[in-house]
C-alpha cells in the first residue's frame, strides 16, 4: 500500500463539523452581459470516506462548485461567497499559496479530457514524480520507485515501460488511469472526478469507476463524482446532489434519489434515459425545452420553463417565487412549491409507467 | 415499417485501409491502418441499422467511407442501385441528395458565419433545387418541423443551445428530403434531456420520410431505442449482426455480451447486483491487429484457435450473424460469471501458437 501511513496518522481536527462541508457557497462571475451568478447558496456536507454524486446538465454549476473546493475559482475571475470547511480548515479564507500547497495533497482533482490535463511534452512518470516532489521531501529515486508502484496500482500494464511514455502514447483510458494515479499520489483526503468516463468508451469507463471505488476504500478517499450521467452514479454513490440552474434542487441517499424523487427535474432525468433493463418504450420522455442560460434566469423556480407540474401550484408562486431547499423527510431535501403530498403522488405515477415493464 | 419497404444500401467487402509511411526524405509505406476491414451490410428504406463499437472499432470510418467523404481501398457501395464506391467527386454531386449526414458535434458542424437560414438553405444552393414556394419558406418549414422557432432564421449559431444546434444539423440534414441519413454519434455530445428529445425528432421524421439510418454510436441504450437491426464493429470488422431484441436479449459473441454488461443502469438495486465482464485493456492498434480473431486479446474464452484461425462471419439464425469460434449464450454467460462473482479477462495474452500446419480444435464448451 502506498503511503497508507501518512493517510492514517492525520488526526481529526474538527469534532463539530463533517470532513466537507459546504455553506452558502455562491460564485459570480462578471461578464460582458453583466454578472453571472453560476452557482447560488450550495449547502453540502459530506462524511469521511463516503461518495457524493453532482448530477447536473451543462450549466447547471456542478463543475463550478468543483472549481470553487479546489480554489480554481478566483484565478478565473470568479467571485466565490460562503464557506468552504474541509477537515476543519476554512478554504475560501485562505491565501492563494495556502490553498496551493493543499491541493494535490489534501485535495486532488480528476478531469474529463486526460489528453488535456497531461503536459504533452513530459514523459507520464516524471509528471507524478513532480506532483510528489511539489508536497514532499522526499528522493528523486524515491520518488520514481512510488510513481511506478502507482502505475501498477492503476492497472497500467506494463508499467515498468509505460512510466517513460509521453502521453499521446497512451489510451484515453490509460491516460486517465496516469491521472488517477497522479491524482493519488500524495494520498488526498478528498478526491474530486469531473466527469472522469465521459470521455471514454463503455468497457472503459466500467473500468475506470471500478477502479475508482476500489481506491477510495483502499486509501479511505472521500469522493466526489461530477457527473451528467445518472446511470454511471447508481452503484459508485452514497449520496446524490441534483443541480440544475447554479441550484441544488434534490439531495438525497442514493436510493431515495432513484426509489423516491420527488423534484421534477429529477424525475425528468430519469425518464428521459434509455434504459436496457426495461421493456423498450415506444417513445422516450423527454424534458420539454433547453436549460437556461445562467446569464437570464428565470425569476421565479428556475425549473418552471420545463416544468410540467408548475400549473397545479396555487397563485403562480413558480413564476414569481424561488422556492426554499427543504427537508420532505430525514436526509432528503427538494426545492419546489408542490406540496410534499402531491410530489410523492406525481413521483409514484411517473415511476409506475416508468416500471412499467421492468425485466 | 411501410408495406413499400426496399433495400437503399448494400455494402459488400468494404475496406478502408489508411497507409501508414515512413518518415525522411523518400517516406516509403511501411504498414497499412486497417480502419475498416471487409464489412457489409445492407439498408431498407424507413429501418435504422445502429452501428456500435468502442473508439478505434472504425465505425466512424466505416460511416464516412459509405457516404464516400472517404475514399474506401475497396468493396462496393450500393446506394439506390448505383454503384458509387469508385465515381469521380463530379458524378457524386447528384448522387448526395439521396444520403445526408448528421455529425456529433453540433458545435463544429455549422459555420459560426453563416445564418441558420444560409445553413438550411445550403443544400438547395448545392444541388441548385428550387424549392416549390422559395428556399425561405422551405427552410422555415424545415425548421418548424425540428422543433426550431421559424422566426430565427436570422439568427448565427452561437445564439443555440447544443440541443438546438442539433435540431439545425437535422434540418439541413433532411432538406433534400434523402433516402438514407448517416447519423454519426448524433446525440453523444448533448445533455441527457436534451438526447431523449434528438431521438424521438429522428425517428418521428423517420416514420413521415421514410429515411432509412445508418446510426453510429457507442452508447447501447441510445442506439436500442432508435436500431431496427445493430452490427458491431471491433477492429474494423462486424463481429455480430441481428435484429434489436437478439443483440439485446440473445446475444452470442462475447464482445457483444461484454460490450451490454459495461451498461451501466441507473438504479443501484439493479446495478449492484449485475454480473460484469470487466475487458481489460483497450483495442488493439489497427495498424498490427492480433491474428486470427481481432478480439481474442480480450475475450474471456479465447483458446489456441482463435489465435490461429479467422471466425468467418456465419449466419446461426435468420438474421443473426456471428463470428465467433466459440459463441457463448446469455446463460452460459450468466452462469460463469455467477460462479466467479464477475468474469475478468487475464491480462496476458493467449499466445498465439507456432505456425505448423492447420490447427484443428473441436468446438467444445469454454473452459471455465
Amino acid at each position: 500500500m502506498i503511503n497508507m501511513e501518512r493517510a492514517e496518522g492525520r488526526a481529526e481536527r474538527s469534532p463539530d463539523r463533517e470532513f466537507l462541508s459546504i455553506e452558502n457557497l455562491g460564485v459570480t462571475f462578471n461578464t460582458e452581459d453583466g454578472v453571472v451568478r453560476a452557482i447560488d447558496g450550495v449547502s453540502l456536507s459530506l462524511e469521511r470516506g463516503k461518495t457524493l454524486a453532482v448530477v447536473g446538465e451543462s450549466g447547471s454549476g456542478k463543475s463550478v462548485t468543483a472549481q470553487a473546493i479546489m480554489g480554481l475559482v478566483k484565478s478565473q475571475g470568479g467571485h466565490v461567497t460562503g464557506e468552504i470547511w474541509l477537515d476543519g480548515q476554512e478554504l475560501n479564507r485562505l491565501a492563494a499559496d495556502e490553498v496551493q500547497a493543499l491541493r494535490g495533497s489534501e485535495m486532488a482533482m480528476i478531469f474529463q479530457d486526460p489528453m488535456s490535463s497531461l503536459h504533452p511534452f513530459y514523459r507520464v512518470g516524471d509528471q507524478i514524480v513532480e506532483a510528489i516532489l511539489a508536497h514532499r521531501k522526499i528522493g528523486k529515486t524515491a520518488a520514481r520507485k512510488e510513481t511506478l508502484e502507482m502505475l501498477k496500482h492503476v492497472g497500467i500494464p506494463a508499467a515498468e515501460r509505460r512510466i517513460d511514455a509521453y502521453p499521446h502514447q497512451l489510451s484515453g483510458g490509460m491516460r486517465q488511469r496516469v491521472m488517477i494515479g497522479m491524482a493519488l499520489i500524495n494520498s488526498p483526503q478528498l478526491l474530486i472526478a469531473d466527469e472522469p468516463t465521459t470521455a471514454l468508451d463503455v468497457t472503459v469507463q466500467a473500468q475506470i469507476l471500478d477502479l475508482i471505488s476500489t481506491l477510495k476504500q483502499e486509501f479511505g478517499t472521500t469522493v466526489i463524482l461530477i457527473t451528467h450521467d445518472l446511470g454511471i452514479v447508481a452503484d459508485v454513490a452514497d449520496q446524490v446532489a441534483v443541480m440544475y440552474g447554479g441550484r441544488l434542487v434534490e439531495v438525497g441517499q442514493t436510493s431515495v434519489i432513484y426509489d423516491q424523487p420527488e423534484m421534477p427535474y429529477t424525475l425528468g432525468l430519469l425518464s428521459s434515459i434509455p434504459r436496457m433493463d426495461r421493456e423498450l418504450p415506444k417513445r422516450l420522455d423527454p424534458i420539454r425545452g433547453n436549460p437556461p442560460s445562467p446569464i437570464n434566469l428565470p425569476p421565479g423556480c428556475v425549473f418552471q420553463p420545463r416544468c410540467n407540474y408548475s400549473d397545479r401550484v396555487r397563485d403562480g408562486a413558480c413564476l414569481s417565487v424561488r422556492p426554499e431547499l427543504l427537508p420532505t423527510a430525514p436526509d432528503h431535501l427538494v426545492r419546489c412549491h408542490l406540496p410534499a403530498e402531491e410530489r410523492r403522488q406525481i413521483s409514484e405515477e411517473v415511476r409506475r409507467i416508468l416500471a412499467g415493464a421492468v425485466r | 415499417m411501410t408495406a413499400a419497404t426496399r433495400e437503399i444500401l448494400r455494402v459488400t467487402d468494404l475496406k478502408t485501409h489508411f497507409p501508414v509511411r515512413s518518415r525522411g526524405l523518400i517516406p516509403r509505406v511501411i504498414g497499412q491502418v486497417k480502419a475498416v476491414d471487409g464489412i457489409s451490410l445492407s439498408l431498407n428504406s424507413s429501418e435504422t441499422l445502429g452501428l456500435v463499437g468502442e473508439s478505434g472499432s472504425g465505425k466512424t470510418t466505416a460511416a464516412r467511407s459509405i457516404l464516400r467523404l472517404i475514399r474506401p481501398t475497396a468493396g462496393s457501395i450500393e446506394l439506390d442501385g448505383t454503384q458509387i464506391a469508385n465515381l469521380s467527386q463530379a458524378a457524386l454531386r447528384p448522387i448526395r441528395r439521396k444520403a445526408q449526414m448528421i455529425f456529433q458535434d453540433p458545435y463544429n458542424a455549422l459555420n459560426p458565419r453563416h445564418t441558420v437560414g444560409g445553413i438550411i438553405s445550403a443544400p438547395f444552393r448545392i444541388q441548385g433545387v428550387e424549392p416549390p414556394g422559395g428556399v425561405k419558406a422551405a427552410v422555415q418549414e424545415l425548421m418548424e418541423r425540428v422543433g426550431l422557432n421559424p422566426e430565427h432564421y436570422n439568427r448565427y449559431p452561437n445564439e443555440f443551445s447544443g440541443g438546438q444546434r442539433q435540431r439545425i444539423g437535422v434540418a439541413r440534414a433532411i432538406a433534400l428530403r434523402p433516402m438514407l441519413i448517416v447519423c454519426d454519434e448524433p446525440v453523444s455530445a448533448l445533455d441527457v434531456s436534451i438526447q431523449a428529445q434528438i431521438i424521438n425528432l429522428l425517428k418521428d421524421l423517420q416514420e413521415e420520410f421514410g429515411i432509412a439510418y445508418l446510426f453510429v454510436a457507442h452508447d447501447l441504450a441510445v442506439v436500442r431505442q432508435i436500431s431496427h437491426r445493430v452490427a458491431v464493429m471491433y477492429l474494423g470488422h462486424i463481429v455480430e449482426t441481428a435484429p434489436r431484441a437478439t443483440i439485446y436479449s440473445a446475444p452470442l459473441h462475447p464482445y457483444t455480451h461484454s460490450l451490454l454488461s459495461a451498461v451501466p443502469v441507473p438504479d443501484p438495486k439493479i446495478q449492484l447486483k449485475r454480473e460484469r465482464i470487466v475487458l481489460q485493456g483497450d483495442v488493439p492498434s489497427p495498424i498490427d491487429p492480433p491474428s486470427g480473431c481481432v478480439f481474442r486479446t480480450r475475450c474471456f474464452q479465447a483458446q489456441e484457435r482463435c489465435a490461429a484461425e479467422v471466425p468467418q462471419l456465419i449466419e446461426v439464425a435468420p438474421d443473426h450473424k456471428v463470428a465467433c469460434h466459440f459463441p457463448i449464450t446469455v446463460a452460459e454467460v450468466t452462469a460463469r460469471a455467477r460462479a466467479a462473482g464477475k468474469i475478468e479477462v487475464p491480462e496476458t495474452e493467449v499466445p498465439a501458437p507456432p505456425v505448423s500446419g492447420p490447427h484443428f480444435v473441436e468446438p467444445g464448451p469454454p473452459h471455465a
